[in-house]
């Protein structure tokens, strides 16, 4: 009996799970609020829900219709983000942020099958931006290639342009993730001449005594930080109890969050990181946010990270979707896209400081334009710095170029590869 | 009182030693393959397929693979995440290096390169046994992630170190790749699945499976009566082996599609294929299947029950279904701690009697 009832449950709730066809623009946000990463997944995704409210409740949705941006929790676990991705996909789900490079790996062939867009802001396989190879994939602002080149030329700005004879050490997540700069950056050794050493740090990266002792004994110049997670405010304290200079050592985008800096207390204060979008919530629209999703209780998770940088980065990611789903609407002339009008919509989207001023983030990040050849946009990135003070990151350069002759290159040869192995026709762009 | 023996006579020496002696096990056991082959394959959607049953069918394998290891012949293995990686990775190399091979072909030879590597990593229960046993495994999970990580050949000097699965087929049908269809994945992993449980239950009966099970029972007394300990303990590593390559090759090529051996490999699945063979039960064939189900299928079951049903957020029910799980699990083992499959033997017995107990 016990066992037939079960049965009865087990059928009737995979029965509810397939999904119904909705009249609202479905954005499927594959979030993780729990696991080893969590700390840092929650603040994404608070972000990305509270814009996507804020929009349903400020203006209706966009464009007359509501979004449905319903969480599916993947603990940053392979297969809960497959079981995610089938249960949406047929939702009429538009786009999908997974927010994790061995996430994205694994679906960029199945989006690709599919024919629904995925966007990897920051993150993801760099090469996607070639989108003759890629057409359903896209990364832009930036991404890891163009992280490591800005965070070099901010090297060589400070060192009065030559890096000749110094050593850069790459403290990285030993996965897909931590693995994708250091083509890059071997690339950029050979051009400015300075020694690369490479630190792998396995996942979740508590444990990381070896990796600091060896960074003790070679002092390198500089110490560059690939983390996500635990990983990084386990790399920032070994940094500081080695005495390990804080503005010699640099984090990407994803190393660079309050919570990574905050556990060391004042140690942490001169950590740098490099980030594609700006800091702080001086920003017209976070009166919005205050107004129409905080102060009215629908703010997602607890409602307490509005403002910090991982937060500011998922609304900035649905911020630029939503232009993209205007730019869709206005193309085809239809409401309730579908997408792959979303795909169109993103591959002519066109952020200035027009449109960045009418959504209320004047100066939030940088211009950039997408088009059917670069999904990647034009990679700027400035730099950020942590002061324990006042708890608070501040910006200390523009938006820097990345070296685009280097990694155009690079990204050539990696998609070509790509195509070659799946037997991709390319030439969609010409 | 329509369960039992009584009017199923047995004519020859077969047919008495069959796997399904009793007439209603046997007709269940064909009527749920009729089910799983005649009927799954035309009503299966993405969902079911790769959220539900191709998971549950691989992690089978696995699970049967270590109970052939642990339940049978008593050799703690902590090694199997990194066993289901040597999988994949052959695989991975296989199918790259030799496009036209048959994905069959290339499953099975991953299988036959794991039971290589286990053999070799099986080499040192000769001389310890146990939680030293464990510790040894335990080595061979770090050390084969390491070796993946490492070693650019094996992902064949991709920019992120992360495998992804080129598209195969059989019969004209996809079963690799992005656009395999639901029901060619399914079909391909179940004929593996019914395959491997076939052997693990002819193995486990006969002469070699019997010297297994004298060498978990008491390895001395085992030697004494003649069964050889090295022959015997190897050929159980590598027959477990070669079942959790066949998992990972599946795992990788038909299943997640890209792999990020730390992520997918990691010392979670040893525990997790562990957990599965102590909640089913060790020493049998259908507490592999039990366990897996338990373990793969009841957290998406749970999903879809808090999420879908009654609409809580995400975040919590992913917490609260570890703690459903976790209880399932101590209640499982405190009401019957052999396992979910000792409850199914202990049901048997009782209803052969019903209702007439005495």
């Amino acid at each position: 009996m016990k066992f037939k009832k079960l049965t009865a449950i087990a059928v009737s709730a995979l029965v509810a799970a397939s999904p119904l066809m909705a009249n609202e623009l479905e954005f499927p946000s594959i979030s993780y609020r729990t696991g080893p990463f969590g700390a840092n997944g929650a603040e994404v995704a608070d972000g990305f829900s509270d814009y996507m409210t804020l929009l349903n409740e400020r203006d209706g949705g966009i464009g007359g219709v509501r979004i449905n941006a319903e969480e599916c929790e993947t603990g940053f676990n392979a297969e809960k983000t497959v079981e995610c991705y089938e249960a949406t996909k047929d939702s009429g789900a538009l786009v999908y942020t997974p927010l994790s490079t061995a996430a994205t790996y694994q679906l960029i062939p199945r989006v690709t099958a599919d024919q629904i867009p995925l966007l990897s802001m920051g993150y993801g396989r760099t090469s996607v931006s070639n989108g003759d190879v890629f057409p359903y994939v896209f990364n832009f602002p930036a991404n890891y290639w163009t992280g490591a080149s800005v965070i070099v030329n901010h090297l060589l700005d400070i060192n009065g342009g030559s890096l000749e004879g110094k050593t850069i050490a790459l403290a990285f997540h030993n996965s897909a993730f931590g693995k994708e700069p250091i083509r890059t950056l071997e690339a950029l050794g050979e051009i400015y001449g300075f020694d690369l050493t490479l630190l792998p740090i396995d996942s979740p990266g508590q444990e990381q005594k070896s990796q600091w002792l060896q960074v003790r004994r070679e002092k390198p110049d500089y110490v560059l930080l690939w983390g996500w997670g635990v990983m990084n405010q386990v790399a920032i304290q070994e940094a500081a109890n080695i005495r390990f200079p804080m503005e010699n050592l640099i984090g990407v985008w994803w190393s660079g969050s309050d919570n990574d800096v905050i556990p060391a207390g004042d140690a942490s204060n001169g950590y740098k990181a490099v980030t594609f979008h700006n800091v702080g919530t001086d920003f017209p629209v976070f009166d919005d946010i205050q107004q129409y999703v905080v102060d009215a209780g629908l703010a997602a998770g607890t409602g307490e990270n509005v403002g910090t940088i991982l937060y500011n980065r998922g609304l900035y990611q649905a911020a630029i979707l939503a232009e993209a789903v205007k730019v869709a609407q206005a193309r085809s002339g239809v409401a309730d896209i579908t997408a792959e009008m979303m795909r169109d919509g993103m591959e002519n989207l066109v952020i200035n400081d027009e449109i960045m001023e009418a959504v209320g983030l004047k100066g939030f990040g940088p211009n950039f334009t997408v088009s059917c050849a670069d999904h990647g946009g034009p990679g700027l990135g400035a730099i950020q710095q942590w002061d324990a003070a006042s708890q608070s990151w501040s910006l200390i350069t523009d938006f820097i170029e990345p070296d685009m002759e280097v990694i155009q290159p690079l990204i050539d040869a990696d998609s070509a590869a790509y195509a070659a192995e799946n037997g991709i026709e390319t030439g969609r762009c010409n | 009182m329509l369960y039992r023996e009584a009017g199923d006579y047995k004519k020859s020496y077969a047919e008495d030693s069959q796997t399904f002696p009793l007439k209603l096990d046997r007709w269940a056991y064909y009527a749920l393959l009729a089910v799983a082959f005649l009927v799954v394959p035309f009503v299966i959607n993405d969902y079911w397929a790769s959220a539900v049953l191709i998971p549950f069918l691989i992690w089978s394998i696995a699970s049967l693979g270590l109970n052939i290891l642990t339940g049978y012949c008593g050799q703690v293995s902590l090694g199997t995440g990194g066993f289901m990686a040597v999988g994949a990775y052959a695989s991975y190399k296989l199918m790259t290096s030799f496009p036209d091979l048959n994905i069959m072909i290339i499953v099975l030879l991953s299988g036959a390169i794991t039971a290589a590597v286990g053999v070799v990593f099986g080499l040192p229960s000769l001389r310890i046994k146990g939680f030293y046993l464990a510790v040894a495994t335990l080595a061979a999970q770090f050390f084969l992630v390491w070796l993946f990580n490492k070693v650019e050949w094996f992902y064949n000097y991709s920019a992120s170190g992360q495998i992804s699965s080129p598209t195969r087929s059989m019969f004209g049908f996809e079963v690799t790749g992005p656009t395999a269809s639901a029901s060619a994945k399914y079909l391909f992993c179940l004929v593996l699945v019914v395959g491997l449980a076939w052997v693990a239950r002819n193995l486990t009966r006969g002469r070699i499976g019997r010297s297994w099970m004298a060498i978990r029972d008491m390895d001395i007394a085992a030697e004494i009566i003649g069964v050889n300990p090295l022959k015997t303990k190897l050929t159980a590593f590598a027959v477990s082996s070669f079942f959790v390559g066949v998992a990972g090759a599946l795992m990788f090529a038909v299943y997640l599609g890209a792999v990020d051996v730390g992520d997918t490999f990691g010392i979670q699945k040893s525990f997790l294929v562990l957990f599965m063979i102590i909640i089913g039960g060790l020493g049998s064939i259908l507490g592999s299947f039990i366990g897996a189900a338990f373990l793969v299928v009841m957290p998406v079951l749970l999903k879809n029950v808090m999420v879908g049903m009654l609409g809580w957020p995400s975040d919590m029910s992913s917490y609260l279904e570890l703690v459903i799980i976790g209880f399932l699990i101590m209640l499982t083992l405190i009401l019957e701690p052999h396992g979910v499959a000792q409850l199914w033997r202990v049901t048997k017995q009782k209803l052969r009697l019903w209702p007439f107990p005495h």
